[in-house]
C-alpha cells in the first residue's frame, strides 16, 4: 500500500515537473530520462544477469546515427529508400540494425566467461566510436545536423517541455517491461545467470539463450535512447557515444543499485546532476578548463564499490516502508503431467561408464540400473566417485567412455538441459540455490520446462495464466516437502537441511520420472529424516524411480530396494540391503580388513 | 607499397610492438597476482613521459603533488588502523614510505635543478616520482576489495583510470609533449634507415624482459609473486602476504608503464590521455595470451604493433577500428578453446 502511494506520488511529480521547472531543469530531466533508459538495460544485463558492458554508448550511437542518416540523407540507395524520410522508419531501422549488431556481438562474446566480456565491450565500444567518426557519409567527426523533429499525430515535438513527456513515457514503459520480464518464468531464468548457471542448466534452462536475450534487450533500450536523443538534439556527432560515456552509463547503474530497476533512475539522476554541477564548479575552482568531473566520479565509484557495493537503492528502500511480503499462496489449475512408466520398467541403465580427470580414474567400468518404482542407493566411502557418477548420468559432466541409457534412449554426450527435458531431475550435494530469491521462486525454476511462453509475452505480462499455474505447482511442491511456512522467505535464510529439502522440491517441480538425490539427508534432524523417508516412499509408490547417494546407513537401509557400493571408482557390491551389509568386501571398505 | 615502405612500417610496428609487449607483460603479471584487470596501466605511461618532459621544460611535474597527496592519505588510513590495532612497530615504515619518501622527492625536485640534470638522472627521478604511485593506488583502491569478484575489481580499475586521466589533465594540461631522443645516431641498414631511438626502445624492452625473467626465476620475491599467481590461498598459507604481493605487482606494473612512457616520448607526442589507447593495445596482446602466458602475450603485442603500422598505411582513419576489432576473433578463438560451463564468481 505504502509502495503504491509512493509510486503514485512519483508519477504525479513526473507529470507535473515540466509545468513548474525552469527551461534548464527540464533539459536536465530530459537527459536524466535518456540516460536512465540506457542504465535500465544495464540493470538487466549487469545487475541481474551479471554481464558487465562498458559499450552501451555504442548502441546508443547506432540508434542515433541510423535515424540521423535515414532522415537527412538526400539520395538513399534504393534498398534503403523505404526507410528514409521519417523518424519512425528511422526508429524501426535503428532497432533492426542494433538487434543485428548486438546479436552478432552477443554470439561472439557472450560465451566468454567472466572478464573477457567486459574487455570485449571496451574493444567494440572503441571500434564503433572511431567508425562513427571516420565514415564520410556519417559526417565524420563534425557530425550531422538538420535532423527533423519528431512529430506525433501531426504535432511537432520541438519544445523540450513537450519532448519531456515522450522521453519519460518511454522510460516508464521500459521500466514496466523490465519489471514484468523479471517477474516471470523467463525472468527467473535470467536471475539464475548470476551464480546459478549449472543449476539452471540442470533444470532445463538454456542459459546461453537467456544471456543473448538480456544483451539484446539492453542494446535495444540503448538504441531507443539514441533515437530519442537524435530527435531532441536534432544533431549528432561521435562524442556522446564514446567509451567514456559507456563507462558513465555503467557507473549510473552501479551507483543507483545495479540489481534494481529504480536504481537505474536514481543513478542516472545522481550522476547527471552531479556532472552538471561539477562541470560548472570544478574549472572555476581549479582555474583550468576540462572534464575534471571524472576525477570525482572515479573516486566516488571506488568509494561506492568499497562501502556500498549494492548501490543506493537498497539503502533508500531500507529507509522507506517498501517491504512488501507476499503472503497469498498462489492458486492455479494443475499443469499437465508426464505419463508414469509402469513399475519395474528399467528407467536408467549405465553401462561400463568410465570417467577420467587427467590421469585420475574417478569412475571405472561402473554399471547400474534404476527401475521405475524403486529406490536405488549408491553408497561408498568419501571420494569413491559417487558424485562424479551422478554428474555423468545427469549430463553436468560427460563420461569419458561407456554408455548411459535413459528410458531406452542413449543420453551419453547430451548436456544436462537435454537430459532434464527427458524427465530426469536432480539435487546437488553442495546446494545450488539462488539465495536472494524466495523459496517459491527457487522451486519454480524447477518447473521451467513445463512452461513455454517466451520473452515477449513475459514483458507484456500476457503469460499470467501459465505463470499462475507454474507458481501454484511450485507452491504444491513446497508444501509437499514440508516447507510451507517458509514459502516466501529468501532461500538464503534457510538452514542447510531445509535448503536440501528445497532442492528436492525444485527437482519435483520438473515432474520427473527419475529423481537423482545427492545426499538429501545430510544436515537434517531425525524427525526431518523421517519425513523425507516418508516422502520418498510415497514417490516410489507413485512409480517414480529414485537414485540416492547417501551416507546415513540407517536412512539408506530402511529405504532402499537395492544398493550399489562403490570404492575407488569401482563397484564392489550390489544387491539387497541385507546382502550388501553382510558382504565382506563392503565390510572391509567401511571398517578396514581383519587380519 | 614497395619493400622500402614495408621495411619502414615493419620497423615502426616492431618498435611500438615492443612497448605494447612490455605493457602486456605488466598486465598479465597484475592480473595473475591480484585478478585486477589493470586498465590504468596507460596512465602510468603518460605520467612517466610527461613527468620527464616537465623536468626538461623546467617545470614542477604535477605527479609530485599526486605522490605527496596519495602518501598523506595512505599514511592517515594506515596510521589510524595501526593505532587501533595497537601495532606500533608498523608506524616507522608507514611514515617512512608515505610521508618521508615523498618529502625527500619534493626536496630533490625543488632544491636541485632537475632541468640541468643529465638525461639518465632525469629519467631516474621521473621514475622515482611515478613508480611509488603504483603500490599507493593498490593500497587505496584495490586492497579494501581484494577478495571481490573480477568484475568488481574491473569496475574499480576503470574508476581509477578515470580519476587518473582527470588528474593528468589537471597536472599537465591538454597540450602534448615530446622529449628529445636518447640518441641522435642512425644507421643505414640496406635500404632502411634505423634510428637510434628505435634501437634504444628494442634494447631496453629486451633488457627489461630479461631482468623480469631473472626476477621471477631467481629471487625470493619473484617466486612469492609466482606462488600467489598460482594459488592465492596456498601462498597465504605458506606465509606469503597477499597484500605484499599485490603492492609488489603494482610497483612492477607502474615501473614498466612509466618506463615505457619514457621510451616512447621521443617517438610520439604524448598527451595526458594518450596512455589509455597505448595500454589497451597492450591489452589486446595480453588477451591473445589469455591473460596467463607471458611469451604469447608479448608475441601478440608485437603482432598488434605490426597490424597497427600496416593499417595506418592502407587505411589510416580506420587504424584504431582495425586494431580493436582484432580482439573479437581472438576472443572467439579463446571461447572455442575454453569449453566447460563455468560458474561465474
Amino acid at each position: 500500500m505504502a509502495a503504491r502511494l509512493l509510486f503514485g506520488g512519483f508519477l504525479c511529480l513526473v507529470l507535473l515537473a515540466p509545468q513548474v521547472a525552469s527551461e534548464f531543469h527540464v533539459t536536465l530531466l530530459n537527459y536524466i530520462g535518456l540516460y536512465a533508459i540506457v542504465a535500465l538495460g544495464l540493470v538487466l544485463l549487469t545487475g541481474v544477469g551479471g554481464l558487465t558492458s562498458f559499450g552501451q554508448a555504442a548502441f546508443v550511437g547506432l540508434g542515433a546515427y541510423t535515424t540521423a542518416y535515414l532522415s537527412t540523407a538526400e539520395n538513399l540507395p534504393p534498398w534503403l529508400a523505404a526507410f528514409g524520410g521519417s523518424p519512425w522508419m528511422g526508429l524501426l531501422a535503428g532497432l533492426l540494425l542494433t538487434a543485428a549488431v548486438a546479436f552478432v556481438l552477443g554470439l561472439l562474446t557472450l560465451r566468454l566467461s567472466g572478464h573477457y566480456l567486459p574487455l570485449g565491450t571496451i574493444a567494440w565500444g572503441i571500434s564503433l566510436y572511431f567508425l562513427f567518426g571516420n565514415l564520410e557519409f556519417l559526417g565524420g567527426h563534425t557530425g550531422m545536423s538538420g535532423i527533423p523533429a519528431l512529430s506525433v499525430f501531426g504535432v511537432e515535438l520541438r519544445d523540450g517541455r513537450i519532448y519531456y513527456y515522450a522521453i519519460w513515457a518511454v522510460l516508464l514503459v521500459a521500466v514496466w517491461l523490465t519489471r514484468n520480464l523479471l517477474d516471470s518464468r523467463e525472468g527467473r531464468a535470467i536471475r539464475a545467470l548470476k551464480g546459478g548457471v549449472v543449476m539452471a542448466e540442470a533444470m532445463g534452462v538454456d542459459t546461453a539463450r537467456s544471456k543473448v536475450v538480456i544483451f539484446l534487450v539492453a542494446a535495444l533500450f540503448a538504441s531507443i535512447s539514441g533515437w530519442l536523443y537524435a530527435h531532441l538534439q536534432r544533431f549528432v556527432n561521435p562524442t556522446p557515444f564514446g567509451l567514456a560515456i559507456g563507462i558513465e552509463y555503467l557507473f549510473m547503474a552501479v551507483v543507483g543499485g545495479a540489481a534494481h530497476v529504480w536504481g537505474a533512475l536514481i543513478g542516472a539522476g545522481l550522476i547527471t546532476i552531479l556532472k552538471q554541477w561539477l562541470q560548472d564548479w570544478l574549472p572555476k575552482l581549479l582555474g583550468a578548463s576540462g572534464n575534471f568531473e571524472v576525477i570525482f566520479f572515479g573516486v566516488m565509484m571506488i568509494f561506492v564499490l568499497q562501502r556500498a557495493r549494492d548501490g543506493l537503492w537498497p539503502i533508500l528502500t531500507r529507509l522507506m516502508p517498501l517491504r512488501q511480503v507476499q503472503r497469498a499462496v498462489p492458486q492455479g489449475a494443475a499443469l499437465p503431467k508426464k505419463s508414469i512408466p509402469a513399475a519395474g520398467l528399467v528407467l536408467l541403465e549405465a553401462k561400463n561408464v568410465v570417467k577420467r580427470f587427467g590421469g585420475l580414474v574417478a569412475n571405472n567400468n561402473m554399471n547400474l540400473t534404476v527401475k521405475a518404482g524403486e529406490v536405488m542407493a549408491l553408497i561408498g566411502p568419501n571420494g569413491a566417485g559417487k558424485s562424479t557418477m551422478f554428474n555423468c548420468i545427469s549430463g553436468v559432466d560427460s563420461a569419458t567412455e561407456g554408455e548411459v541409457l535413459f528410458c531406452g534412449q542413449a543420453v551419453t554426450g547430451l548436456n544436462s538441459r537435454q537430459i532434464a527435458r527427458l524427465g530426469m531431475s536432480r539435487t546437488f550435494q553442495h546446494v545450488r540455490l539462488l539465495p536472494t530469491m524466495t523459496v517459491l521462486e527457487n522451486v519454480a525454476i524447477g518447473g521451467h520446462l513445463r512452461g513455454s511462453k517466451g520473452v515477449l509475452p513475459a514483458m507484456l505480462h500476457l503469460e499470467r495464466a501459465e505463470e499462475a499455474r507454474l507458481l501454484a505447482e511450485a507452491a504444491r511442491q513446497v508444501e509437499r516437502v514440508g516447507l510451507k511456512d517458509s514459502m516466501f522467505e529468501l532461500a538464503g535464510s534457510l538452514a542447510l537441511g531445509q535448503q536440501r529439502t528445497l532442492e528436492i522440491a525444485r527437482a519435483l517441480c520438473a515432474d520427473p520420472c527419475l529423481l537423482l538425490l545427492d545426499e538429501p539427508a545430510a544436515g537434517l534432524r531425525y524427525m526431518e529424516k523421517q519425513a523425507l523417508a516418508d516422502l520418498l516412499r510415497k514417490l516410489r509408490g507413485e512409480g517414480m524411480g529414485i537414485l540416492l547417494v547417501e551416507h546415513d546407513m540407517d536412512f539408506v537401509m530402511g529405504l532402499a530396494d537395492r544398493v550399489v557400493v562403490m570404492e575407488f571408482g569401482e563397484k564392489i557390491a550390489e544387491g539387497l540391503p541385507d546382502q550388501v551389509q553382510r558382504d565382506p568386501a563392503v565390510l572391509e571398505a567401511y571398517l578396514g580388513g581383519v587380519d | 607499397m614497395d619493400l622500402q615502405i614495408a621495411l619502414l612500417l615493419g620497423q615502426d610496428g616492431i618498435t611500438n610492438g615492443a612497448i605494447y609487449a612490455l605493457l602486456s607483460l605488466a598486465l598479465v603479471l597484475v592480473f595473475a597476482v591480484t585478478r585486477v584487470i589493470f586498465i590504468p596501466q596507460g596512465e602510468f605511461v603518460a605520467f612517466g613521459a610527461l613527468t620527464l618532459a616537465s623536468f626538461q621544460a623546467g617545470k614542477t611535474p604535477g605527479t609530485l603533488w599526486l605522490l605527496i597527496g596519495a602518501g598523506v592519505v595512505v599514511a592517515l588510513i594506515d596510521l589510524t588502523l595501526a593505532v587501533r590495532a595497537g601495532t606500533a612497530r608498523k608506524i616507522p615504515r608507514i611514515v617512512g614510505w608515505n610521508l618521508l619518501y615523498p618529502a625527500a622527492a619534493a626536496a630533490a625536485v625543488f632544491l636541485l635543478k632537475p632541468s640541468e640534470f643529465p638525461l639518465l638522472l632525469q629519467i631516474v627521478l621521473a621514475l622515482a616520482l611515478v613508480v611509488p604511485l603504483g603500490p599507493m593506488i593498490y593500497r587505496l583502491a584495490f586492497q579494501p576489495v581484494a577478495e571481490a569478484s573480477v568484475l568488481v575489481l574491473l569496475i574499480v580499475s576503470v574508476a581509477v583510470h578515470l580519476a587518473l586521466v582527470g588528474l593528468g589533465l589537471l597536472f599537465f594540461g591538454a597540450e602534448g609533449s615530446r622529449t628529445p631522443a636518447f640518441s641522435e645516431a642512425s644507421f643505414d641498414l640496406g635500404q632502411v634507415r634505423v634510428t637510434g631511438q628505435t634501437l634504444w626502445v628494442m634494447g631496453a624492452s629486451l633488457l627489461l624482459i630479461v631482468v623480469l625473467a631473472l626476477f621471477f626465476e631467481r629471487t625470493i620475491y619473484g617466486k612469492a609473486l609466482r606462488a600467489t599467481a598460482m594459488n592465492r590461498t596456498g601462498a597465504r598459507l605458506m606465509g606469503i602476504s597477499t597484500v605484499m604481493a599485490g603492492k609488489l605487482s603494482f610497483l612492477l606494473a607502474a615501473l614498466i608503464g612509466a618506463f615505457s612512457g619514457i621510451l616512447i616520448a621521443p617517438i610520439t607526442t604524448v598527451y595526458y590521455d594518450t596512455g589509455f589507447l597505448i595500454g589497451l593495445k597492450g591489452f589486446v596482446g595480453a588477451i591473445v595470451g589469455g591473460l596467463a602466458s607471458y611469451p604469447i602475450a608479448a608475441a601478440g603485442a608485437v603482432l598488434v604493433g605490426l597490424l597497427e603500422a600496416f593499417s595506418s598505411f592502407w587505411a589510416s582513419a580506420f587504424k584504431e577500428v582495425i586494431v580493436f576489432t582484432l580482439i573479437i576473433p581472438v576472443l572467439v578463438w579463446r571461447s572455442l578453446t575454453t569449453r566447460h560451463v563455468e560458474e561465474d564468481e
